[in-house]
């Protein structure tokens, strides 16, 4: 009998281990609504959560919400779709809608109804293909060069008159002459250092269609003279964007080139930080490339629930709730009129206004999911120049190359 | 002489090679009881043993069947993110393998492979045997010392390769810090092409030393003191002691510690990917970085040649361990 009570056990307890596989997105009557976000910096105190819950309890619903690892999200999206699982608000980085977009994973706007003409065009571009709109910007950040007042004021440059690239050489040379560090940047080989790039890429007049232009390899060539004349450090072929910061946050370097997130640690660095939009190569403010999330409603099998899921899409992009949220986030609202209010806060918001009005998305001109294709040789060239293995002209040649055979 | 040195042999590969395992007795005595006589008690004691064996079954196809068949799917498919997520990825036959073996990285991800995992393992286990040797005398802190170059396999990987990645930084690594207070110009040690690999070589030579060292070790502890004693008498020197009695007497331990250091190495991916990821311009590139950023490396994910790339990895770790089969048998004739 013995025997029997044991082998039972044991076949149970390889039944469980085989059950717990399916249980599936929220319960549409439970009123259970799943959201994903990639900022897992919020705990379940912060206002953010605070805003999630709100939202749901408004349209009489419970919200269950995970924030996961920002480049965790696109894999745990597109595994939770193949399993028939997906979340019913995705909140996720933008160059990654058209991918999910393509993929079949997310609704468009037509099918939730949700509004998008007060949105800024250049940042819902990032989010659009052929026509449609696959969610709603929550929020959009840029780059910028933080200066630091101190070892500019000591070199004797006025930060007012660089509005070209041969203006911002001239200050790196005059800062090195001083004995202290040029600029620093971010041109690791991922996507991070595309992002980098592209606003001397683009400030060049280069398009991404073409990388090999003559502009673009201007753009490559201003990179690695920085790099081979000692303005800028050798370490930048390995920093993200953190690392980046935390050399400019040593004191040492003139510039680094970084976000509107680093605002908040800009007041922490114990030396007076100023801000210059980044100049293009003829003068003027280059378009860097748009930061920033989505708010998506993924495909679900009951389609019922994307009336609630669309509400409560709008609740988060709402300019109430987006003032508070871009406020949270360091971000930059999609909508001119919160922007204003933005900047009726906090006057130091300007330039970043500035800039993400200039910005362009990555996927926008309908390069959509071809974008990667061609940022993955660009980042192979610029890490090729920097670190001397081949010159501007051949390594972009080879990306070009590259590109066009994967995009074809 | 040879009874021992048989034992000795015995002992030592049983608690590397046996040890997670655990073949050994507990087989034996299972055919004990299914062969008792009785038609209804043999039935009962069959079912109950397939009883028994199925958890280990069902984890056994879920956790390991299931994916490595997942994994060669995907490699023999040609998926896109939308075919991914809906189904109805037509079959491609080896062309993932075809596009793989012809891309412009291939050849260079494949030689710093070998490299990273030849000069790695001579390595490691050079120190590792020689630093053994050495904690086989007891002196005072011996153990204490012993224990402290554990360290590195105690630590988390992402924190050993993030400090690496610190303290090898062109600009501000206190390793360049180091060799410009010994007059020796800086070398950018991550983000040039010459020394990218180099020094992800390094700081894994430093991660697989006590994996060596506690192997090797716990082999030597295996070796009679008699024989050493035998040896003196006759009058041997250090280097004829090592060459002639320690070096042959470890020689199966140090064939599993050779064979597991190098499925280790191969697949190394993390330590490569935080230090360096695979930069700059693919310089440090193995199979197993290019696989992950194949697959996850991009905003847009290749599975299909991301999966051909793993599997070509497992199938070169698969031949290492036939080859060592192989010798275990030809030694195991031998003896």
């Amino acid at each position: 009998m013995k025997a029997y009570t044991a082998a039972l056990l044991a076949i149970t307890m390889a039944a469980g281990l085989t059950a717990c596989g399916d249980n599936g997105g929220g319960d549409a009557a439970s009123g259970s609504y799943t959201i994903w976000d990639p900022y897992p910096q919020f705990d379940d105190s912060s206002a953010w959560v605070t805003l999630l819950k709100k939202c749901g309890t408004d349209n009489g619903v419970t919200v269950e919400r995970t924030g996961y690892d920002t480049t965790d999200l696109t894999n745990k999206a597109l595994l939770a779709a193949q399993q028939g699982n997906s979340p019913d608000v995705l909140i996720v980085d933008n160059p990654v809608v058209s991918t999910l977009a393509e993929a079949g994973v997310l609704t468009d706007t037509g099918v939730t109804s949700l509004d998008t003409a007060s949105i800024a065009p250049n940042i819902l571009a990032a989010g659009q293909i052929e026509g449609k709109t696959f969610g709603v910007p929550i929020g959009a950040n840029t780059l910028a060069l933080y200066y630091n007042k101190a070892v500019l004021a000591d070199a004797g440059v006025d930060p007012a008159t660089i509005t070209d690239w041969a203006g911002l050489t001239a200050a790196l040379e005059k800062v090195k002459a001083k004995g202290r560090k040029g600029i620093t940047f971010s041109a690791i080989g991922t996507e991070e250092g595309s992002f980098q790039f592209l606003p001397w890429y683009w400030g060049s007049g280069a398009q991404l269609t073409q990388l090999d232009s003559p502009q673009a390899v201007a753009s490559l060539q201003l990179w690695a003279d920085w790099v081979t004349k000692g303005l800028a450090p050798n370490s930048v072929l390995n920093n993200t964007q953190t690392t980046s910061w935390q050399e400019f946050a040593t004191g040492d370097f003139a510039f680094g080139e970084n976000g509107t997130w680093q605002l908040e640690n800009a007041k922490k660095t114990g030396f007076e930080v100023g801000i210059i939009p980044i100049p293009s190569q003829a003068g003027g403010v280059a378009p860097a490339p748009t930061g920033g999330e989505f708010v998506s409603v993924p495909v679900q099998s009951d389609s019922a629930r994307y009336d609630v899921s669309g509400k409560l899409v709008s609740c988060l992009t709402s300019n109430d709730n987006l003032l508070a949220t871009d406020t949270t986030l360091s971000y930059i609202a999609p909508v001119a009129a919160v922007q204003q209010q933005q900047v009726a806060q906090n006057a130091a918001l300007t330039v970043w206004v500035d800039a993400v009005n200039a910005a362009k998305g990555r996927t926008s001109d309908n390069l959509g999911t071809k974008y990667p294709k061609i940022s993955e040789p660009l980042w192979t060239a610029f890490q090729a120049s920097l670190s001397g293995s081949k010159p501007p002209q051949e390594a972009l040649a080879a990306a070009q190359q590259t590109a066009a055979s994967a995009t074809k | 002489m040879t009874t021992v040195r048989r034992e000795s042999r015995e002992t030592a590969a049983d608690a590397v090679s046996r040890g997670p395992s655990g073949r050994g007795p507990g087989r034996g005595g299972n055919r004990h009881r299914a062969e008792k006589p009785g038609a209804s008690r043999r039935h009962r004691g069959q079912w109950s043993a397939w009883a028994f064996l199925a958890p280990v079954t069902v984890y056994l196809i879920a956790f390991y069947a299931w994916p490595l068949y997942r994994n060669i799917e995907l490699s023999l498919r040609e998926y896109t993110v939308r075919s991914f997520v809906q189904g109805g990825a037509p079959f491609a036959g080896l062309d993932n393998y075809r596009e793989v073996i012809g891309h412009d990285t291939f050849w260079p991800a494949f030689g710093h492979t070998l490299l990273f995992t030849g000069v790695s393992i001579v390595f490691q286990f050079t120190i590792g045997m020689a630093l053994a040797v050495f904690f086989v005398h007891h002196f005072p802190l011996s153990a204490t010392l012993r224990a402290l170059f554990l360290v590195p396999w105690l630590l988390p990987l992402i924190v050993s390769a993030s400090t690496w990645s610190w303290m090898l930084n062109s600009e501000s690594g206190i390793v360049n810090a180091a060799l410009g207070l010994a007059g020796v110009d800086p070398v950018n040690w991550l983000t040039s092409p010459d020394y990218a690999l180099w020094s992800v070589i390094i700081a894994n030579i430093w991660i697989g030393i006590p994996f060596n060292l506690v192997v090797l070790y716990s082999g030597l502890q295996a070796i009679p003191a008699q024989i050493y004693e035998a040896a003196a008498l006759d009058g041997v020197n250090g280097w004829q002691r090592f060459w002639r009695i320690t070096f042959p007497l470890l020689r199966p331990v140090s064939a599993i510690t050779l064979l597991l250091g190098l499925v280790y190495t191969l697949k190394v991916f993390d330590l490569i990917w935080i230090m360096t990821k695979g930069g700059p311009a693919d310089a440090s590139i193995t199979l197993a970085t290019w696989s992950y950023k194949l697959g996850f490396g991009n905003l847009l994910p290749e599975f299909g040649p991301g999966a051909a790339v793993g599997n070509l990895l497992i199938v070169i770790a698969l031949i290492f361990g036939l080859i060592y089969i192989r010798i275990q048998r030809r030694q195991a004739a031998g003896s």
